[in-house]
């Protein structure tokens, strides 16, 4: 149905190609969190509406755990459109118009930028479980190499949800003199014990499978069942129990119970058909090392904006009610050091029963908020006729 | 958008705040006092409000404002944040007026105050005459749909500052159209104090 919606917009990006930038080679490899280093580094992005004159409206775009560089448009002789094809675009909340938008993959992903999946020069081999851990940090410097190599030297906005969304706190906290505005979404500046346990049990569903062979299984086929149970927890969390509700209620797949242990009820049947077609397209690998990246991210205390230091990053901070994986009570978490720190910041808590998912699908709101957002950052306030002043 | 008369009380803040000041706004609604003190004032300006509605059409505005009550909303803040808090037309809607002034005025150099009289001269007829709850412009909601916890009169605010030890910069009587002087607690419908602490 999404599909069918988006075909007939005429507000589209249109035909998009995803471009690669190759970095930190011999001699100039990226120091990570760890203390290891990686290198060469590629990193996978695409970019949308064009680049100003003087270099100031560029947005930067995040994507969540599973997402990619393809944030919006087509692919040349495909159909499927960009993870946030909705919000990105002529006259959307990203106005590619106004607007100059970078959608970059992150590392340790397996979508086009350098992950376990990747050729490891030294051994001519995946690099599997030799590649580095990585933290959110990490993906962030990577992608300031990009940013750089683009020219920019401060970017107007810094947005999006999840890991998307704590790519962004990141960003600020690793250079905030380079983002005007932040826009974190349904996302959280640490990962709590409940966030790092759900984790836990999709990484150990994919390491008790046995295809998984300590990770080297790249020249037979990946852990499919492991991965795609990963999946189906991942799916779980991030609906709401009201969606759920409204989605499946009890409704059964062939409308009597069957009495065996095959997918009987809708829900069933979704989260199979959710697991069976992440496989096709994740890779298991990258799965375990983005889940850690996740579980590691912690900004807490004097990490996200040191006290007494000055900054002028102005946020937009947004949470849906509904939302249990990453609950409006961790937004507000980031609200209160923000108050502390005297920040320019909006936050909004969306009424949506879609639960964590609604940041991909809660479109008018978070359009009329992100932008005139943006717009406010760019030109500050308008000299509209709106009063009388006597 | 259209041109559109400013509110009496609006003015009156606006001619208050100081050009430039940082300025917190409790309750702020949709953002129409915040939005000509940020254009033409120059202000800093963040609100806090509970309705998602109001919020949208002050980002509309490109104003910043916090989801949150007013009572949560202020204990993260330190001392002296802002140079104005101000507190208008909202404080009849807050469980402990008490504490929130106190916060305002730690968290503030000064804050400003705004509510309607219920000592109005209308209100004491419909009472003493008619025997109802008063229904006037400053206080147009019937008893059973009223957003207001709480009633109180000019005399009754300024015998809580005495008591309080809050200091009253200024105070000004709204009539329908223009600032009174006669007998405000006869025949003002709203009130706008200015306050401070006396250490400030």
């Amino acid at each position: 149905m999404a599909k069918e919606k988006n075909k007939n917009l005429s507000n589209r990006v249109g035909i998009v190609e995803t471009k690669y930038y190759t970095f930190a080679g011999p001699g100039n490899e990226l120091r990570l969190e760890s203390g290891d280093i990686l290198g060469p580094i590629t990193l996978a992005y695409e970019t949308y509406g064009r680049l100003n004159r003087d270099r100031s409206n560029a947005v930067l775009v995040c994507h969540a755990l599973s997402g990619d560089a393809h944030a919006a448009g087509v692919h040349e002789g495909q159909d499927n459109p960009g993870w946030w094809d909705e919000m990105i675009g002529p006259g959307k909340a990203f106005d590619t118009d106004r607007y100059f938008i970078i959608a970059s993959n992150v590392i340790a992903g397996c979508k086009g930028s350098t992950g376990p999946s990747s050729i490891n020069p030294a051994t001519g081999r995946s690099y599997a479980m030799d590649f580095p851990f990585i933290t959110i940090s990490d993906m962030v410097n990577a992608q300031k190499h990009l940013v750089d190599h683009l020219g920019i030297k401060r970017i107007l906005c810094v947005a999006g949800g999840s890991m998307g969304g704590m790519q962004v706190l990141q960003w600020v906290a690793s250079y905030p003199e380079m983002v005007r505005s932040a826009m974190p979404i349904a996302t959280t500046k640490k990962h709590s014990p409940q966030q790092i346990a759900f984790n836990e049990t999709a990484r150990q569903a994919i390491m008790s499978d046995p295809a998984w062979r300590d990770g080297d299984y790249y020249e037979i086929g990946q852990p499919e069942r492991g991965l795609a149970v990963a999946r189906m927890i991942g799916h779980i969390t991030f609906m709401s129990d009201q969606s759920m509700e409204e989605k499946f209620s009890r409704r059964l797949k062939k409308g009597r119970l069957n009495f065996n242990f095959d997918p009987e009820f809708e829900v069933e049947g979704y989260l199979h058909y959710r697991g069976s077609n992440f496989v096709k397209r994740f890779d298991a690998n990258s799965y375990l090392y983005l889940t850690k990246a996740l579980d590691y991210f912690d900004l807490s205390g004097d990490r996200l904006i040191p006290q007494g230091k000055k900054i002028d990053t102005r946020f937009l901070v947004i949470s849906f009610k509904s939302d249990w994986l990453y609950p409006p009570s961790q937004s507000q978490e980031i609200i209160r050091l923000l108050k502390r720190r005297n920040m320019d910041a909006t936050y909004c808590e969306l009424k949506s029963t879609y639960g964590h998912d609604a940041f991909l699908v809660e479109i008018e709101e978070q359009t009329t908020l992100i932008k005139h957002f943006l717009d406010k950052t760019q030109n500050g306030y308008m000299v509209a006729d709106y009063y009388d002043i006597s | 958008m259209t041109s559109r008369e400013i509110r009496l009380d609006h003015k009156i803040i606006y001619s208050v705040v100081d050009r430039g000041a940082k300025v917190l706004d409790l309750g702020c609604g949709e953002g129409d006092l915040l939005y000509i003190l940020a254009r033409d004032k120059k202000v800093i300006a963040q609100g806090i409000e509970m309705d998602d509605r109001a919020i949208q059409e002050c980002v509309k505005k490109g104003l910043s404002v916090f989801h949150d009550d007013i009572m949560s909303g202020l204990s993260e803040y330190p001392d002296n944040s802002f140079d104005f808090v101000i507190l208008n037309q909202s404080m009849e809607e807050v469980k402990n007026v008490d504490t929130v002034i106190r916060e305002a005025l730690r968290i503030g150099t000064k804050a400003i105050v705004g509510f309607p009289n219920f000592a109005y001269i209308k209100s004491r007829w419909m009472m003493f005459f008619k025997g109802r709850a008063p229904v006037t412009k400053s206080l147009p909601y019937s008893w059973f749909d009223t957003p207001n916890v709480r009633f109180l009169s000019i005399t009754d605010f300024r015998e809580f500052c005495s008591e309080k030890d809050i200091r009253i910069v200024e105070a000004y009587y709204l009539g329908a159209k223009r600032v009174l002087r006669f007998l405000p607690n006869l025949f003002a419908l709203n009130a706008v104090f200015v306050l401070t602490r006396w250490d400030a």
